[in-house]
């Protein structure tokens, strides 16, 4: 797989080749902020604007807190489908792996006032935002501790003081909503954007091209991330859209395409984008990624694409691959400091699962709360008659 | 419950033929081969007899392609080909209106929603151009070709947005059908009479009975008749309707009732638009009381109207008012659907409730 092009900018400070070096001159892997540019494997593609440069800056704290932060979202999304297969978690379970990228890389780019708004597949991005496992975890199993009390599930994580403005389950719907929260950002004058996250089945629903009419109508600082990991459920993009190049559909909207598998292609188009829709409105970036699970748990994800596929992406895609061979390559750290990483990261998973276990499910009188502010008079009966279960005030 | 409805169904291959039960309009299908099918295989099998017998109907909709995500639609786009079973983009709004030009030309559309929550972005198109479009044209164009196939009501675990029963909604507007079958039987004759019916219907299949609910399927082409009520159940205490899964739920709470000594009557609408009020109201006269039950929230529910109009038609005759056990008016909960649900126990506390009033 083509790694990226190295070119240290430090004091002068020529790279020796990178099997030689002896652990004393080695820079101590977590506490290096120098910058290091590194270029994207891939370049990005514009439509309407002129394309950010491929050199991304960043340090070896970033590209390392890349590999933690996304090796903890993949652990926690494989965690989940144990979860799920144990009926400990039910309903609906819509995972990210093979997307994380997407997730840190617009976290290192953005602001925790910047609004994410997204769709059902949401558990990641919620952490991206600084959301605790142990919140995600309680919220898939539909306990108290859950970030939404216990209430929402796996489709309806938010986070107010991160300006999450969560997940999602009715496709789409939350575009217009994106472009309302930018709408109100506009007004706040904070230079503050939205980031609308959506799907490749999203990009079919009129919705989106409404609000993509309003937002560039106003100059709204919104900026629509289209999620294309190729499937939208069950119907390949070659088979549900006449262009399916959605970061062009926006017409008179300007685009981008990014290789969402990159983070630090990710970093660079967020940050790109900021920038562009706080000055000249809307701009779509396409973030070409792939996930490795079905639609949702209930997809067993191989009768609509081959087995190959799905590993070849893996062994030639992976972000968390990708980053650990920068890190190598680049002698952040060793094979063995990102193994005991992971190890870390395996084992905060798995703490978070059991507290969130012990975790009890929300008070009965919780079906009622949360409709209305002042509820409205709802009488709801137990199975005898004469006991009175709740009335609302 | 597997066991209950397993009898449900049987009980059904062989009609009654006194006061109120009606007969399944089909030929002799005493002599017919029958088979043992799920729900959702017997839509497929509906199915695929519509899409035989007419070559101008289509299905489509998201995924159904590889046989869809319940399976209804497995087998047809190998059989009939890709024109006439394909998937469509992910656009209920787009789909629908799609639905509606392609039955305006005279073809029959059988669109998929692929869940019941998701018909809404559709619902401007199906309340403002499927109901109105032969009225507002003086009968020169219809859509009557058009049928809306969508999984609805409660499945155990599907939360906000993949157990709603949105019956009410549609119940509201007239110019369309809604239809919602309780058995594999059931809903292989209704949704054929909903494909071949020459009015625009919305046919609701309880999701919770694809795989549960196992019946005796005839083989053949069968229909049975829109806007016919079914007593499956005869009684003199209190008369109860219902429809969809929810049927199951009820029956078992007669059969509870019974032990106390209460008969009870059991009503399937079958169809909600336009809804056979007359064997509701032969049925209440001759009880005198009448108890509601469905998934969707109580206030504005479907049971609403039925509650309305047999008060006009039998005022005189009841001897209780009108009990409507429904779910709770919250949003569809996600760990507290047990607590939500119109469960056996409440409808039975309701029956007895009322008999004893």
């Amino acid at each position: 797989m083509a790694l990226s092009r190295l070119s240290l900018r430090s004091n002068g400070f020529l790279k020796p080749a990178a099997t030689a070096l002896p652990s004393a001159i080695r820079r101590h892997v977590s506490t290096d902020s120098s910058p290091i540019t590194i270029e994207t494997a891939v370049p990005f593609t514009a439509h309407l604007c002129d394309a950010p440069s491929r050199s991304v800056e960043t340090s070896s704290e970033e590209i390392l807190a890349f590999f933690r932060d996304m090796a903890r979202m993949r652990r926690m999304e494989i965690a989940a489908d144990s979860l799920y297969k144990a009926k400990l978690i039910r309903g609906f379970c819509h995972l990210y792996d093979g997307q994380e990228a997407l997730a840190v890389g617009m976290e290192a780019a953005i602001t925790r006032k910047d609004a994410i708004i997204t769709s059902y597949r949401d558990h990641c991005t919620f952490v991206g935002r600084g959301g605790e496992l142990v919140d995600a975890f309680s919220e898939l199993m539909g306990r108290k501790r859950g970030c939404s009390n216990g209430k929402g599930g796996s489709m309806h994580f938010y986070k107010k003081d991160a300006s999450f403005y969560g997940g999602h389950g009715i496709v789409g719907a939350q575009i217009p909503l994106g472009c309302g929260l930018a709408f109100a950002q506009k007004y706040s004058k904070e230079e503050n954007v939205t980031f609308v996250l959506y799907g490749d089945g999203a990009a079919n629903q009129g919705q989106l091209f409404e609000a993509l009419n309003i937002a560039a109508l106003w100059d709204l600082p919104a900026i629509l991330v289209c999620e294309n990991n190729h499937y939208g459920m069950g119907t390949a993009t070659w088979r549900s859209a006449k262009s399916p190049a959605y970061f062009k559909r926006g017409d008179y909207v300007p685009g981008l395409k990014v290789d969402g598998m990159d983070a630090l292609a990710v970093k660079q188009a967020c940050k790109f984008a900021k920038e562009h829709a706080l000055k000249n409105g809307p701009i779509i970036l396409e973030m070409d990624t792939y996930r490795y699970h079905g639609h949702s748990m209930s997809d067993p994800g191989s009768t609509y694409r081959t087995r190959d596929e799905i590993s070849g992406v893996r062994q030639v895609r992976d972000p968390i691959e990708r980053v650990r061979k920068l890190l190598l390559s680049h002698d952040i750290a060793t094979e063995k400091e990102l193994k005991d990483m992971e190890k870390e990261v395996r084992k905060e998973v798995d703490d978070a699962v059991a507290q969130a276990k012990e975790s009890p499910v929300p008070e009965p009188s919780e079906l009622f709360t949360n409709m209305y502010v002042k509820d409205c008079g709802v009488e709801s009966f137990g199975a005898d008659r004469k006991d009175l279960k709740v009335t609302l005030p | 419950m597997a066991a209950l409805l397993g009898r449900l169904c049987r009980k059904l291959v062989f009609p009654g033929t006194t006061h109120g039960a009606k007969r399944l309009s089909t030929s002799a299908c005493e002599s017919d081969t029958v088979k043992s099918l799920n729900l959702y295989s017997a839509i497929n099998q509906a199915l695929h007899i519509a899409l035989e017998t007419d070559p101008r109907s289509y299905v489509f909709g998201e995924d159904v392609g590889f046989g869809g995500v319940f399976r209804c639609t497995t087998g047809l786009a190998e059989r009939f080909g890709k024109n006439r079973v394909f998937n469509t983009p992910l656009c209920e709004q787009g789909i629908v209106g799609f639905g509606i030009g392609l039955a305006a030309m005279g073809n029959r559309a059988i669109v998929e929603i692929q869940f019941a929550d998701y018909i809404y972005p559709a619902f401007d198109q199906i309340v403002n151009e499927a109901a109105k479009f032969r009225y507002r044209s003086g009968n020169q164009f219809n859509c009557g070709g058009l049928t809306i196939r969508a999984p609805y009501g409660a499945v155990g675990h599907g939360g906000h947005y993949h157990s709603q029963s949105p019956e009410a909604f549609f119940c509201h507007v007239p110019g369309i059908k809604v239809v919602i079958p309780r058995s594999p039987r059931e809903a292989k004759g209704l949704l054929l009479s909903c494909i071949r019916d020459p009015n625009p219907v919305v046919f609701f299949e309880p999701k919770w009975l694809y795989r549960q609910a196992v019946e005796e399927v005839p083989e053949h082409d069968y229909m049975i008749p829109l806007s016919e009520a079914e007593v499956i159940k005869e009684g003199n205490d209190i008369t109860l309707v219902g429809w969809g899964a929810q049927l199951t739920i009820m029956e078992q709470a007669c059969l509870d009732a019974e032990k106390e000594g209460i008969s009870c009557e059991l009503i399937d609408l079958k169809t909600l638009l336009p809804w056979d009020k007359e064997t509701v109201e032969a049925s209440v006269k001759k009880t005198g009381r009448l108890l509601i039950s469905h998934e969707a929230p109580v206030t504005g529910g479907f049971g609403a109207e039925i509650s309305a109009t047999i008060l006009e038609r039998c005022f005189l005759k009841l001897e209780a008012p009108v009990s409507r056990v429904c779910g709770l008016d919250t949003p569809f909960p996600l760990v507290f659907e047990p607590f939500y649900m119109p469960t056996k126990n409440k409808i039975l506390d309701a029956i007895k409730s009322t008999v004893n009033y």
